[in-house]
């Protein structure tokens, strides 16, 4: 009897263990990641150094004389610099943010202070439900619509009327910009943004807002003074998150702007490259660069783009956790 | 003062010498217009939301429905068709479940079952959070390295070469968060009451977890991975760096090539030179839209009638 019960015991001590074995997978994946790619940057950490930020020209040569400088072998005439694409993807991503804040924000005030939830079940189920469509699918959407939509007919009304703004003068026409990035992105962040926000902002004590209802607020107020300030944290937390997504968006980027764009954006009808786009489209000559630079190149690239999207998601994760604590469900979201 | 209910609330929520002062009254119905200004804006918001939205849905769907033909899905892309597509992206997205399932719910089962609020347990979660968060082309990006570049499968980038199992792992980190972390908080939706239920008649943890709280939480946790395949369904970028592109069925796992529905409209859009591109595009747009909406719906709708907790 006792022979049955210690084995039992040991059943469920090495379920315990061997799961979570298993379940740090997470973490093991993240901390390897880092290692293989810096592994594989190290070349080009050493030769390019600060450079690599402060530089505007890529471009790698696939033939020529090979030099070795710093240690690392290199084409004569290499460039690595990645100032245009930091600034292509800030550019496009802060666009998107500034257009998907009211948006966002103004779709949860709809779902849950305006809408009768009659109305707002089915609109939510339809914004989750839209909100899983692939991204490249929104960038074909992008490229087929919405790209020569804004080209055509809205920056040259824009450029017109609002050119005395800064930023909003300048040359438009041709290929899309930075606008048409912006809010590409901006669409697919929307329902990240008004998903969290409507969690939390229906989380409100009820006690609070009928509390300010007896005391004469109307809807408004109670919304403006209690529902918002309640979700605040994790309203900024949804944004951040969004900014997230919209910082390593890569196909509908890639679809609508294109990766070819090595110029800073001097409008918001410039035409940019974000780092992802970049990386997306320049692996395919890398492969075929001699040396190796070039992937060494784009690896620290990627490392580059790890930490910019890992630091924005955790202060996102931190500051949605700390909105929603108290109460008792955790967030899972995209 | 002629409508008679305003009256009544004014006179429930203004001391009684203010009733009748009309600077009182007017700021009163000032206050209320904004609050009706604002509900107005709030549709207007939802309105311009939703019809991009709404256009994507439609179009595609009227779009892709028209490139509906026996040729275009029975044949392969040689041939002017996307059937090795659909058997490509369905392959991907088996082998991808195929490593993220397992380890997912296993590692949900620790965080809800075993492990409690400890620090080691904390990490995991925020690490899968977060990992959640980091773009899909790192996925491929980390996966190229060490797969196509370092274990040297289908040698080669975009276009000459690729790898499908190189792929479908990218796509399994992609979907472990999320069967994690619904795993989790599936089990964690079963009341302990059972659980206490179990243990008072004798059942070890391994039997409880086994027989009674995984039963329990099966649509929840069918619910994540659903919607993970859905999200890896419609994946592009990590595929077009490590499994690169394939006019026929792929042959083998480590060193072919594979086809898949996104390639082809990327295909569409950045070369001009595909045999039957455009039609083959919307259609594989319209089959990407109806997997991922249909799961969608299963598991947000179906799945929710068979939970019993």
């Amino acid at each position: 009897m006792n022979v049955e019960l210690a084995k039992l015991r040991t059943v469920d001590r090495v379920y315990k263990c061997l799961s979570g074995a298993i379940g740090s997978a997470a973490v093991i994946f993240l901390g390897l990641a880092l290692a293989v790619l810096l592994y594989y940057a190290y070349p080009s950490i050493l030769l390019n150094g600060v450079e690599f930020f402060r530089g505007t020209r890529w471009s790698a040569q696939l033939g020529g004389k090979i030099v070795t400088l710093n240690g690392v072998r290199t084409i004569n005439g290499d460039s690595f610099g990645i100032l245009v694409f930091v600034v292509g993807t800030l550019a496009s991503s802060t666009i998107a943010v500034l257009l998907a804040i009211p948006a966002g924000i103004g779709t949860a005030v709809f779902l849950t202070q305006v809408a009768p939830p009659k109305v707002a079940a089915p609109i939510s189920l339809m914004m989750e439900t839209l909100a899983g469509i692939p991204s490249i699918i929104y960038g074909f959407w992008g490229f087929l619509v919405l790209g020569p939509f804004l080209v055509n007919d809205f920056e040259p009304l824009i450029a017109q009327h609002l050119g005395f703004i800064p930023f909003l003068a300048g040359p438009v026409g041709g290929t899309s910009g930075l606008l048409a990035g912006g809010i590409i992105l901006a669409i697919m962040i929307i329902p990240i943004i008004a998903s969290v926000s409507r969690d939390t902002m229906i989380r409100t004590p009820k006690e609070l807002k009928e509390g300010a209802r007896a005391l004469g607020s109307t809807r408004w107020e109670v919304t403006r003074r209690i529902v918002l300030p309640f979700a605040k944290t994790a309203i900024v937390g949804s944004i951040i998150l969004g900014l997230g997504r919209a910082l390593g968006e890569t196909m509908a980027i890639a679809m609508l702007l294109g990766a070819g764009n090595h110029q800073l954006p001097t409008s918001i009808y410039s035409p940019v490259s974000t780092i992802a786009a970049f990386m997306l489209q320049e692996l395919n000559i890398a492969n075929a660069e001699p040396t190796g630079i070039d992937i060494a190149a784009l690896m620290e690239l990627a490392i580059v783009l790890l930490m910019i999207t890992v630091t924005v998601n955790v202060i996102a994760r931190l500051l949605i956790k700390q909105g929603f604590a108290g109460s008792s469900e955790n967030v899972v979201r995209v | 003062m002629d409508d008679p209910v305003e009256q009544v609330r004014l006179q429930e929520i203004l001391p009684q010498h203010t009733w009748q002062d009309p600077r009182v009254i007017l700021r009163y119905r000032r206050r209320r217009a904004l609050g009706h200004l604002v509900a107005v804006l709030a549709v207007v918001c939802i309105v311009i939301v939703l019809s991009p939205l709404l256009d994507i849905a439609f179009m595609f769907f009227y779009r892709g429905a028209l490139a509906i033909s026996i040729p275009n899905l029975a044949m392969t892309s040689s041939d002017g068709g996307l059937a090795n597509a659909i058997v490509g992206t369905l392959l991907i997205t088996a082998l991808a479940g195929l490593v993220a399932i397992p380890i997912g719910v296993i590692g949900g089962i620790y965080l809800a079952e075993f492990s409690g609020q400890s620090r080691y347990a904390q990490s995991i979660r925020f690490i899968a959070d977060v990992l959640s968060g980091v773009p899909s082309i790192l996925l491929g990006y980390i996966s190229f390295v060490i797969f196509i570049l370092y274990f040297g499968w289908g040698r080669g980038g975009v276009g000459s070469g690729g790898s499908l199992l190189a792929g479908a792992i990218a796509l399994s980190v992609l979907m472990l968060p999320y069967v994690l972390r619904t795993t989790e908080l599936s089990l964690r939706k079963v009341p302990n009451s059972l659980r206490e239920a179990a243990t008072a008649l004798g059942a070890t943890k391994a039997q409880m977890i086994n027989r009674m709280t995984l039963i329990l939480a099966l649509p929840g946790i069918l619910t994540g991975v659903i919607l993970s395949a859905s999200i890896a369904i419609g994946e592009t970028a990590p595929l077009l760096i490590t499994a690169g592109n394939s006019n026929y069925y792929s042959a083998c796992l480590t060193s072919c090539p594979t086809s898949y529905l996104t390639y082809l409209i990327w295909n569409f859009v950045t070369s001009a030179n595909s045999i039957n591109g455009e039609s083959l595009a919307y259609l594989s747009v319209f089959l990407l839209m109806s997997f991922v909406i249909g799961l969608n719906i299963i598991a947000r709708v179906g799945l929710r009638r068979f939970s019993k907790i």
